[in-house]
């Protein structure tokens, strides 16, 4: 086969073939007009103003080792005037953490940008592998996720930085957005959506520059430009694509290639027709803006290894149980003057019973307003934020043995001395 | 096997998929110029191979699926996408690089 030339210099081989357009292109033309095409999403959607400082969430991941990248280079060539600077989470994961931490220590340097690690432990007083320790591994993704977000508003509120970049590209969103379809999520799904969470009034701004670039291009760019990245499995999660979402969205884009990006252009449509009083999201303004991600489950509700939100395998399958169970509900439903009490599996349908008829959309209607954590102060649409909440059933489950020393009444002693009981047991 | 029979390739693996080959990123190979049929040998043949005499893990799904490179998974032939090459038809030639990139994992 004769090798295929540039479609844009006519001069070079092709060495990439574009998953959006099937473009074949060569290395240089290729990194050109990946970065053109990120300038081309910030510069028309307003991303960043002159004087800007920006703090990159960075995990040493590709993605955003090459939002970085991408991000200096365009500062420097198109004059933003930004200060950029990285900002990584010490899940306090050994052997894992630590390795990924070193080589966003090496892109400090290579990028020449100050680095500020924040870490569980400070803000939470857990590490990860504690808190693995304490519940196991199974769910601990939610834990690590929903302290990852808030970790990322802490860090760029020590730094004094309103505005925090992440590496979310074009197959997380359009994962995101298939996720909340499938759950009929529309308030989320006009949020994950936008590029920007957050306005001008929040404390921390979100935004997401990487949001139509495709995977398969950011790896051929770090590939190509010979970036330096770190690539290894989460230890309390590894596999966590497997029978996900993920799996769907990359099946999609072998058999069509552009289904990742139809997607995400589906789910901005779709976002549009959600009535602001549901999304919190105003069409009205030339920027899209939207509450903040502060909940901590915006970008998909795992969130292990990366910045990317990567689901815990199975949730497919726990989706398609879901869907079948409502379906089995719904046949139900139409029961309401029956006040059988049957047993509530949770679901929204499961309301025959109740004095008020069934609203199916009544839970959601709620608008979510943004205020702050009565607790720590942080961002927050509940009273107690997610990560206060996790916080409470954790350090209610430490065992507080230092205390107990001093405790004299029997009670506690005794419960000490079975205590003692058990780790010598366990030991 | 006589060295005319046999093509030196190398082989490379990154972005995760290093961890199913031994940690082992570079792997130098020599593979027969022809098949069992007589045909001449290529990516198909190769990633099967891999599969079989190379990869020590058990967890051969994470490179392979229903036959195929497992979706995610990129191949670079001499730097260039395999879907500009043929994909798993390209004929394996002398001294060809051929490098595996997972997009599926995380950092």
């Amino acid at each position: 086969m004769a090798p295929a030339l540039c479609a844009i210099c006519r001069t070079s081989r092709a060495l990439i073939i574009r998953p959006k357009n099937h473009q074949k292109l060569c290395k240089s033309c290729f990194i050109a007009i990946f970065e053109a095409e990120i300038h081309h999403t910030i510069t028309t959607t307003s991303l960043f103003s002159p004087g800007d400082r920006i703090a990159i969430g960075a995990s040493g991941g590709k993605d955003s080792t090459v939002l970085a990248s991408v991000l200096k280079t365009l500062n420097e060539r198109y004059n933003y005037g930004l200060e950029l600077v990285l900002l990584s989470i010490d899940e306090g994961i050994k052997g894992y953490r630590d390795d990924s931490l070193e080589t966003v220590k090496r892109n400090a340097v290579q990028y020449d940008m100050p680095l500020k690690i924040v870490g569980y432990d400070e803000l939470y007083g857990w590490t990860m592998d504690q808190v693995v320790e304490a519940i196991g591994k199974k769910g601990n993704c939610t834990y690590c996720g929903v302290f990852r977000r808030q970790a990322l508003d802490r860090g760029a509120k020590m730094l004094g930085i309103n505005h925090v970049v992440t590496g979310h590209n074009a197959d997380d969103v359009a994962e995101t957005i298939l996720m909340n379809l499938l759950r009929g999520d529309l308030p989320r799904l006009a949020r994950s959506t936008s590029i920007v969470t957050g306005d001008a009034n929040s404390e921390v701004r979100r935004s997401k520059p990487l949001k139509y670039a495709y995977e398969k291009e950011i790896v051929l760019y770090a590939h190509h430009k010979k970036l330096d990245y770190f690539t290894t499995e989460c230890l309390y999660s590894p596999e966590a694509f497997r029978g996900s979402a993920r799996s769907l969205i990359k099946n999609l884009e072998r058999v069509r290639p552009s289904a990742i990006l139809d997607v995400v252009r589906s789910g901005e449509d779709m976002a549009k027709l959600v009535p602001e009083v549901v999304s919190g999201v105003s069409h009205c303004k030339s920027q899209k803006v939207s509450l903040s991600s502060a909940d901590g489950e915006d970008e998909g509700a795992g969130g292990c290894g990366s910045v990317n939100g990567r689901n815990s395998g199975g949730e497919m399958a726990d989706m398609e149980k879901k869907l079948r169970q409502d379906e089995e509900a719904s046949s139900r439903e139409v029961d309401i003057s029956a006040s059988i009490p049957l047993s509530a599996n949770s679901q929204k349908h499961d309301r025959i019973g109740e004095s008020k008829p069934p609203q199916k959309m009544g839970k959601k209607l709620v608008r979510q307003t943004l205020g702050t954590c009565k607790k720590c102060g942080y961002m927050s649409s509940q009273d107690i934020c997610k990560a206060c909440t996790l916080l409470e059933g954790l350090n209610r489950n430490r065992p507080k043995i230092e205390i107990e020393v001093d405790v004299e009444d029997e009670e506690s002693s005794t419960l000490r001395r079975r205590m003692e009981g058990i780790a010598l047991g366990a030991g | 096997m006589e060295s005319g029979n046999t093509i030196p390739i190398i082989v490379e693996f990154s972005g995760g998929l290093e961890m199913l080959f031994s940690d082992e990123r570079k792997h130098k190979l020599s593979v027969p110029a022809k098949d069992d049929q007589g045909n001449a040998v290529n990516i198909g043949w190769l990633v099967q191979h891999l599969c079989q005499e190379v990869m020590k893990d058990s967890r051969k799904e994470m490179f392979v699926l229903d036959g195929h490179v497992r979706p995610g998974i990129l191949v670079l032939i001499n730097d260039a996408d395999w879907e500009l090459e043929g994909e798993a038809s390209y004929a394996l030639q002398p001294d060809d690089n051929i490098l595996f990139v997972s997009t599926l994992h995380g950092g």
